[in-house]
């Protein structure tokens, strides 16, 4: 299938003053199509990689390459356009808009691409809502609904567009054991079906042990890598 | 576009409270712009109207060796054809005399007219107080202020003697009230022939009198200037500017303070609007973090805030608009004179109205080019990271 994530000799500090190095020398390939889980503790650094991964944040020194192509060659509007069509993002927190309703936030990622909503779009925006369970409650205003559905709603939205890779942080950090279990079922079952992508960072060993590969994170070095 | 301007109406929506005040003091600014422009403007024109409305914008007078303008159907034929912002022109031959009643006597300026052309100047209709215009040889009409210094009537038969000496004797057909006193007190109006006959004179005049077309007031050094041109020499133009020395610097001062406090009146519309959009985009900018995470373009991102200034604009302009013509008629209706006329006729013009509208659009969409940069600098993983 080809490595569609490549980090090589990644290394992430922040601050000038007081220098804090966050990640040392990552170097890590993700297949495309492949279901991977990032564990590890909190202050780990495995946010900051998902951030990197995703085009939001830089390394200090080292590569990014998705699908071949080095980020660090990239304009910032190329780099929007990686974010909008290539990668969908599941936060820890929904990060929905609360001036919009539900569905309106799912269409939001195509709508920053298109210019007018087909009627296509708009019944898969409402598939996607039936498959994580919402279509009750789509035309509700975003900020109006419960931690659970909000969540459901962003995993909605980060599938809008197709993309090849959805990087989640956390995604069920808030929710209760049942939800959580249904999401993984939810993510396992799109990228079996669509072949897409996903990185998930979590805390849960449980669903991590249901993926494909286990990378742990320790002090921002990779402790364990772990393929089934 | 199309979502930036959607985003922002949402954006806009889900503060009305916010909104409204801004709209508010958008339409305030608006308002009183077109209210102190339009009142100036009616000031103006309504002191203009006062000053030179009944009077000669240019008068032709003989030129320096000559006595009178003679052969004046040739020079007629010349004035008409010389310029189109030339309104109407009149004939007069005016010369002093002494006016004389019982044992009294004044001097007085016998002016002769033909009173057809000089209506379309003085307005002698409208300005007649009682009686009709002289007609016959030996009639004269005379201003309200000689009427009440020898209490005259209409019929009075009344005596003038030219310096050369003639006297006739002529009947009073009427008053008129040009509202300025000496000239109430000291006119004699009657026909260019009476004139001509008390006087001596054949086919002579004194000037020519000329006014403009209303919109062309403001011209008439130009058209002075051209019209002396094309008479010759033996003839001098004056106008009414060359002699209004102080009234127009005394406009020009009026025009420019009105200019300042509306300058003064956009800056403080424009600062407001800057800083409450500048507060708009910290409060926004989760959302703004969230929208590029998933891939706005930073052009994009601005226009946001350019729609919003806009659309801010738009609606305060509107409302000013609609406040500020409110404001201007309860001013007319309230503010009034004794006699229920207005004590300042405002002056609304359309293009100014709209020119205010539009200003304060593109300055609303100017005040939200800051806040529009500073959306475009905002970096997503701040937010994300941050929370």
């Amino acid at each position: 299938m080809g490595t569609i994530m490549e980090l090589k000799n990644v290394n992430k500090i922040y601050g000038t003053q007081i220098q804090t190095q966050v990640l040392y020398d990552i170097s890590l390939n993700f297949e495309a199509g492949s279901f991977n889980s990032i564990i590890g503790q909190s202050g780990s650094g495995k946010s900051t990689l998902l951030n990197i991964m995703g085009t939001l944040d830089r390394p200090t020194t080292g590569d990014v390459l998705i699908k071949g192509v080095n980020v660090n060659e990239m304009t910032d509007n190329e780099l929007a356009d990686i974010r909008n069509i290539l990668i969908g993002f599941v936060f820890q927190f929904h990060y929905l808009l609360p001036e919009f309703t539900a569905i309106e936030n799912v269409l939001m990622p195509y709508r920053i691409r298109n210019q007018k909503v087909t009627k296509e779009v708009r019944s898969k925006a409402e598939e996607y809502m039936e498959l994580v369970g919402l279509s009750q409650v789509r035309n509700n205003p975003s900020s109006k609904m419960s931690g659970g559905q909000q969540q459901r709603t962003a995993i909605a939205r980060a599938l809008i567009n197709n993309p090849s890779l959805i990087l989640a942080d956390e995604p069920t950090g808030n929710l209760d054991s049942d939800s959580t279990e249904n999401i993984y079922e939810l993510m396992r079952d799109i990228n079996q079906k669509l072949g897409t992508t996903f990185i998930i960072i979590t805390h849960d060993r449980r669903i991590a042990e249901k993926a494909d590969r286990i990378v742990e994170i320790k002090d921002g070095r990779i402790n364990l890598d772990l393929t089934k | 576009m199309r979502l930036g301007f959607h985003i922002a109406v949402r954006f806009l929506k889900s503060n009305v409270g916010q909104t409204i005040l801004i709209i508010m003091g958008i339409a305030i600014g608006v308002s009183v712009q077109i209210f102190i422009g339009s009142l100036i403007q009616g000031l103006q024109k309504s002191l203009i109207e006062k000053t030179i409305g009944d009077s000669a914008h240019i008068t032709i007078l003989p030129g320096e060796d000559e006595e009178e303008i003679e052969d004046y159907d040739v020079l007629y034929k010349k004035i008409l054809g010389a310029d189109e912002r030339i309104e109407s022109i009149s004939f007069a031959a005016d010369y002093p005399a002494f006016f004389e009643l019982d044992d009294e006597s004044k001097s007085v300026l016998v002016r002769g007219f033909d009173l057809k052309k000089a209506d379309k100047i003085y307005d002698f209709s409208q300005r007649m107080v009682e009686g009709e215009f002289p007609d016959d040889p030996d009639e004269v009409m005379v201003g309200v202020g000689l009427r009440d210094e020898f209490h005259l009537k209409k019929g009075d038969m009344i005596t003038l003697l030219t310096n050369s000496g003639n006297v006739d004797e002529f009947m009073i057909t009427g008053f008129f009230d040009l509202k300025v006193a000496s000239v109430n007190k000291t006119w004699v109006i009657t026909t260019l022939k009476v004139s001509e006959n008390l006087f001596g004179l054949d086919r002579t005049l004194t000037s020519i009198e000329i006014q403009l077309q209303e919109d062309h007031v403001f011209e008439a050094d130009e058209v002075s200037k051209k019209l002396a041109g094309i008479i010759g020499r033996k003839f001098k133009t004056e106008d009414w500017k060359g002699q209004n020395e102080q009234l127009l610097s005394g406009l020009q001062g009026q025009s420019i303070s009105s200019i300042m406090i509306q300058v003064f009146v956009l800056i403080s519309v424009v600062l407001g609007i800057a800083s409450v959009l500048a507060i708009t985009v910290i409060q926004k900018s989760r959302q703004i973090g969230i929208l590029k995470a998933m891939g706005i373009r930073n052009k994009s991102a601005s226009f946001i805030f350019i729609s919003e200034g806009l659309l801010l604009g738009i609606f305060g302009a509107i409302m000013g608009i609609a406040l500020g013509l409110g404001l201007a008629y309860s001013f007319t209706k309230f503010a009034v004179n004794a006699d229920g006329t207005p004590v300042v006729a405002l002056y609304i013009s359309n293009e100014f109205i709209l020119l205010s509208g539009l200003i304060a659009v593109a300055s609303s969409v100017a005040a939200a080019l800051i806040p529009a940069v500073r959306s475009s600098r905002l970096n997503p993983i701040d937010i994300i990271r941050n929370n």
